[in-house]
């Protein structure tokens, strides 16, 4: 290998155009004749919409159109899918209301779009969408699920009795009680996870254009899976079949799963654009991502854990209540289901789990994956649960978390993963050293002699990445295979295009995907492009979530490289006459091991194309495409630790410390997966410290735009120390796990835990904003003071 | 933003008459607060009057009597930046330094700030506590005269805030706990004592804006230490409940902050 | 409608545009300098951060028209992928951006900083500045690690200057 190979930390490829404004973001796209949708949205939370009135709007000057739900159906647009099928306990499918683009009868969410206008400017399609007057007769409205299961609550969806989506389980429940039965000790705790708004930096952007001539369309969108878009809008949308219809995916600002999913705006401007005749550039203000890009979490939960005497966990009972807003976005049914319950077992040996999930409509913006997408909310309530039992029970939490480890792999979870490799004792032993927890009592009382509060707290996490394999997952419901493509293209001259269907919106593809290059045929990163997030151009692909680009995407390469490396090896043994199993390839070059016969890869290359002295019967050209389906999820897993300090006047918690030992298995390029971690652990900080959707009661997000919604700022948090161990993934070639999520899964228990430790409290909901720290602590003093 | 139609004044006398032709004007100095008012779509003023490159609202000056004359088209930065301020004011020096963030302290006005009287804003307290007058193109103000209520002041439709001007002071101080979120103070308590007496103001916790702590005046009058507020609360009644915290919990926070600026000062 | 002039980049450009157009709209639709972005209405996330007359302002929260006969500088025109600025090298070799939407407006943001307050800026000092620009991939690690070398490398080029 070169020094550009894996585990350097190769400096990223993307990052000059980005720092000198280069970068080429959907909002940055600019067609000839393009005109501007401005959406007009429901003020209200659930409503009937008696009429559209548009005369007045579509006299403004510059406008061009404006449409509504009833053109959209008429013109056959297809209402929006849910892509994984939940069936509840009793057999029964999961109960789906309809979600048009532009709703014209009901509306159920603040922000839902009714109808979209399309007029020269930006401004002058604002301004005629304020002109569009829609006459709404408003509804009841339930904002909390623990109010849409109730008698006589409204109902949102005619298909939805009760507004119940499902009554899902897993697990033995009669195994699970019997352990319950028979424990010594039993701790239970009512837990709540957060609603979030995911709130990548850049707003969500399409711009659609159809070409009559050809009956074809181009969508240029924020997405983090193209091809799956392309796929949707097709196959369930209606807007074209996929070979007159092209997705790209430039530059995107950052994902976090807001951008999986195919949104009312992109397919109303697809189709906006050939009712107009003219390309149609929509751009979402930071008020509308707030209202319409999908959230994240907003569970209830109660659980349940029970010990035997030698303080061993013999079971675990979790009820779950989900709220999946007022229409089930593409994967909103998989999150608190397979990519929840499956991971209720943590890193700990446990024998009998049961869990219930229930799911409702409520008059809020739709939930769907969020970085980490139900591993969090699970890693919450188990991390949330090992805290407490200990303390119950007064044991050291870290003795405890060891005592029931599983040690030994595979490991067979009563909720079907199976746990293919790690070593939780190491992660946990790496975490401790690193912020001196020995030490963490001095330090506590160099706090409490300067008044404030410390507390420690640390959470043992484990997920599953890569969301696969196809068949696995097809078995639970999903609508898709989840398996990656790659294309090895070797030019004439040697260089290298990978065409991935992976997509990078931050995580460094360019560079990362160039390593393996770098790695296999000691050619310099610099000699590869990788070529992503455009349909006309690369094969298929499943795009990027779930931690999935490292395991799965580039695994695909692999195999693809691993034909490219074969059918190289071939012409380089034919042009040597030498055997193909004495070709060695170093430094750019394929050599005869032993001799000094050589040949540059360049020559190679050339020669493939030349084809003028090949193998008999072999092909010409170099190019070599491959589909990975990998045979298991991966494991990452981890220690986070964090160490707070409180102002126990105003309440303010200061995370001093945050040590994060992760094992991801085989690492490509550890300057990125750093900086994956920095910044997932802001976001879980974030959940645990700052972020909150808060509704009012008639349905309104009171928490709307950054001046209400607390965004993690750099004094918000502290530089972080990161250790890492290493066990393979043994389910894929090059022993990857995936990193993206895990600071974002492992981080709010651990900073809740500490929070807790300080402030002397079992319970506590997130976020600990100062007010509800320092409310805690005022209840506390009364709770004292009364005994 | 609705259409506007956009001036830019180059003497206070030419704002005035600009602002009299409108049919529904408004005064534009730094924007900081009015531009994003006007994007959300929530203002809708036919003409926008620029103070901003108006020479004679600017700059800042130390008088005879030891006094700060601060221009009103002087922006956020330069007070905080001014070591006439920091010298004399170190209370409301420390205070610009904390408004918005640097960047909106580039834009920002002292000017802007008061005649708009948000209720979070910082700039309101210094001027009560400091006892300030402000300088308008008709007359002057005292500061216990000038903020009337959220977002309300004594200024006439066509009055512009030409300087604000400060005594000299002996002690003064600032402590302000921001709004996790908007950064806006939940409670800022600006506390001096110099001609006009020991005054203690409070911004970000009142429902009807800015106002004194008498009590603790009282208090300060005979013991200038933290302990002198530390057991007085102002009532929860008045103060403002949100998601961000209850009216107790600023009323905690007023009390808080102003040990810390009694402190600080 | 009026019609606005300024300097972009050192380079003279005009428009005419509506009173209500934003420099940050202006910089993007009328001068195609799509290198600052816009992320939110509140004029706090810094995505849109530009040099106007030497100071780093929120091109969000400005008229273009109030920027009229002013000297504006974009991202476009602190270095280029030939020759970058410090800061922007030092964002480069410190893996301080991801996604890169906020980088510009961090890197506007920075440049403005370390003019201001001087070279050798420490982490708190580097951290509190940065309240007016939000990022959502970094957790800010990089970002802080990347403004301090860079203001300790300008401090550097000033000392060798001297």
């Amino acid at each position: 290998m070169t020094s550009e190979g894996i585990g350097a930390r190769v400096l990223r490829k993307e990052d000059k155009r980005f720092i000198t404004g280069n970068g080429n973001y959907t909002d940055d796209v600019k067609l000839p004749r393009m005109g501007y949708a401005a959406f007009v949205r429901s003020p209200h939370a659930h409503a009937k919409v008696r009429s559209i009135k548009t005369d007045a709007a579509l006299a403004m000057p510059g406008v061009d159109a404006v449409l509504n739900g009833h053109q959209l159906v008429a013109d056959g647009i297809g209402n929006i899918i849910c892509g994984w099928m939940i069936h509840s306990k009793d057999g029964s499918p999961m109960n789906m209301g309809q979600w048009r683009a532009l709703e014209s009868e009901t509306v159920r969410f603040v922000g839902q779009a009714v109808a979209v206008v399309v007029a020269d400017t930006l401004q002058q399609a604002m301004d005629a969408a304020e002109a569009v007057e829609v006459d709404y007769e408003e509804l009841p409205v339930i904002v909390d699920s623990r109010d849409a299961l109730k008698e006589g609550a409204p109902q949102l969806h005619p298909e939805a009795p009760g507004n119940l989506i499902f009554d899902w389980e897993i697990g033995e429940e009669a195994a699970t009680n019997a352990a319950f039965d028979s424990a010594k000790t039993i701790v239970s705790m009512d837990i709540d996870n957060n609603r979030l708004v995911p709130n990548p930096m850049e707003p969500r952007s399409a711009v659609a254009s159809f070409d009559a001539a050809e009956e074809h369309y181009t969508l240029y969108t924020t997405s983090q899976n193209p091809h799956v878009a392309r796929l949707v809008l097709s196959a369930f949308y209606n807007v074209a079949p996929e070979h007159k219809l092209r997705v790209i995916a430039p530059d995107v600002g950052g994902g976090f799963g807001s951008k999986i999913y195919i949104y009312p705006e992109e397919i109303a401007c697809l189709w906006a654009s050939k009712r107009v005749g003219r390309p149609v550039k929509w751009t979402s203000d930071r008020t509308e991502a707030f209202l319409t890009d999908a959230h994240g979490r907003d569970h209830h939960s109660t659980a349940e854990m029970a010990l035997d005497e030698n303080n061993r966990i013999t079971g675990l009972r979790v009820n779950t209540l989900a709220n999946l807003g007022a229409y089930m976005s593409l994967f909103s049914s998989s999150v608190p289901t397979y990519l929840y319950a499956t991971l209720l077992s943590g890193q700990y040996n446990i024998p009998n789990i049961y869990a219930n999930v229930k799911t409702v409509y409520t008059n809020t913006t739709p939930v769907d994956a969020y970085r980490g997408a139900g591993r969090p909310e699970a890693t919450y309530v188990i991390e949330r649960m090992m805290e407490t039992a200990a303390r119950q029970i007064g044991m050291d939490p870290a003795d405890f978390r060891r005592l029931n480890f599983v040690t030994e792999f595979p490991h067979q979870t009563p909720v079907i993963m199976c746990y293919d490799a790690g070593d939780y004792d190491a992660s946990l032993n790496a975490a401790m050293k690193a912020i001196d927890y020995a030490g963490f009592a001095s330090r506590r009382a160099q706090s409490e002699a300067n008044g404030k509060l410390r507390g420690i707290g640390m959470s043992c996490y484990i997920e599953a990445c890569g969301i696969a394999p196809s068949q696995a997952v097809g078995s639970l419901g999903a609508g898709v295979g989840l398996w990656e493509s790659a294309e090895v293209r070797v030019n004439p001259v040697g260089t290298i295009e990978v065409l991935t269907g992976s997509h990078s919106h931050g995580q460094g593809h360019e560079t990362t995907f160039s390593q393996l290059i770098a790695e296999r045929f000691g050619l310099p990163t610099d000699n590869v492009a990788i070529v992503h997030g455009d349909t006309d151009k690369v094969q298929f692909g499943m795009g990027t979530y779930g931690s999935r680009s490292g395991a799965v995407g580039m695994s695909a390469i692999v195999k693809a490289l691993d034909k490219v490396e074969d059918k190289a090896k071939r012409i380089a043994a034919h042009l040597m006459e030498a055997s193909e199993g004495d070709i060695e390839i170093e430094n750019g070059e394929l050599k005869v091991a032993g001799t000094d016969k050589k040949l540059s890869f360049t020559e190679i290359a050339l020669a493939a194309y030349t084809a003028h002295n090949l193998p008999e019967g072999m092909e010409p050209g170099l190019k070599e495409s491959a589909f990975y389906d990998p045979t298991n999820f991966t494991f990452p897993a981890g220690t986070h630790i964090c160490e707070v300090e409180i102002d126990p006047d105003t309440g303010k918690v200061e995370v001093v410390n945050f040590v994060a030992a992760d094992d991801f298995g085989t690492i490509i390029n550890p300057m990125i997966v750093e900086g994956q971690v920095h910044g997932g652990l802001v976001q879980g900080i974030g959940q645990a410290l700052l972020e909150n959707a808060a509704y009012d009661e008639d349905g309104q997000l009171l928490s709307a735009s950054y001046m209400d919604y607390t965004m993690p700022r750099a004094d918000d948090v502290p530089s972080f120390k990161l250790e890492t161990t290493v066990t393979e993934c043994p389910g894929n070639p090059l022993g990857m796990k995936g990193c993206g999520e895990a600071g974002a899964i492992g981080s709010p228990p651990a900073v809740i835990n500490a929070i807790t430790d300080a402030l002397g409290v079992e319970d506590f909901a997130m976020p600990a904003s100062p007010s509800r720290v320092w409310q805690a602590l005022q209840q506390k003093g009364m709770k004292e003071a009364a005994e | 933003m609705y259409e506007t139609t956009y001036h830019k004044a180059s003497s206070v006398s030419e704002a005035v008459d600009l602002l009299k032709k409108a049919d529904d004007g408004k005064l534009l100095s730094g924007g900081q607060t009015l531009i994003p008012t006007m994007k959300q779509r929530l203002a809708a003023p036919s003409d926008l009057i620029d103070l901003r490159q108006i020479d004679e609202l600017k700059g800042i000056s130390r008088q005879s009597d030891g006094s700060i004359r601060i221009g009103a088209a002087t922006c956020h930065a330069d007070v905080a930046g001014s070591a006439d301020v920091k010298e004399a004011l170190p209370g409301l020096a420390a205070l610009a330094g904390k408004i918005g963030d640097p960047h909106v302290r580039h834009m920002g006005t002292i000017g802007g700030s008061i005649a708009n009287n948000d209720p979070a804003a910082d700039y309101p307290s210094a001027l009560l506590a400091l006892g300030a007058s402000i300088e308008t193109n008709k007359r002057e103000f005292t500061a216990d005269d000038f903020f009337t209520g959220m977002f309300e002041t004594a200024l006439d439709e066509d009055e512009i805030v030409t300087a604000i001007v400060f005594p000299a002071t002996e002690k003064s101080a600032y402590a302000k706990f921001p709004n996790p979120a908007s950064r806006y103070a939940m409670a800022g308590v600006f506390v001096a004592k110099g001609a006009n007496g020991t005054r203690v103001a409070v911004t970000g916790a009142g429902q009807d804006g800015v106002f004194r702590v008498k009590e603790m005046e009282t208090a300060l009058n005979g013991s200038w230490s933290p302990d002198a507020v530390a057991s007085i609360s102002v009532s929860a009644d008045d103060l403002i409940s949100d998601i961000h915290g209850s009216s107790e919990y600023r009323a905690n926070l007023v009390t808080v902050m102003a040990k810390r600026a009694v402190a600080a000062a | 409608m009026g019609q606005v002039t300024m300097t972009v980049n050192g380079k003279t450009v005009s428009g005419t545009v509506e009173d209500r157009t934003l420099l940050s709209t202006f910089i993007r639709e009328n001068l195609a300098l799509t290198g600052t972005h816009v992320g939110c209405d509140t004029s706090q996330c810094g995505a849109c951060l530009v040099h106007v007359d030497g100071k780093a302002v929120k091109s969000c929260t400005m008229l273009a028209a109030q920027a009229n006969g002013g000297a504006v500088t974009t991202i476009e025109g602190v270095g280029t992928p030939a020759e970058l600025h410090p800061v922007q090298k030092a964002f480069k070799e410190n893996h301080g951006l991801q996604c890169g939407f906020c980088t510009p407006g961090m890197i506007m943001s920075a440049i403005d900083m370390i003019n201001r307050l001087g070279p050798n800026l420490d982490e708190d000092t580097i951290r509190h500045e940065l309240e007016g620009n939000i990022c959502r991939c970094t957790g800010y690690h990089n970002i802080v690690k990347a403004i301090k070398q860079a203001s300790e490398e300008m401090a550097d080029v000033l000392e060798a200057a001297e």
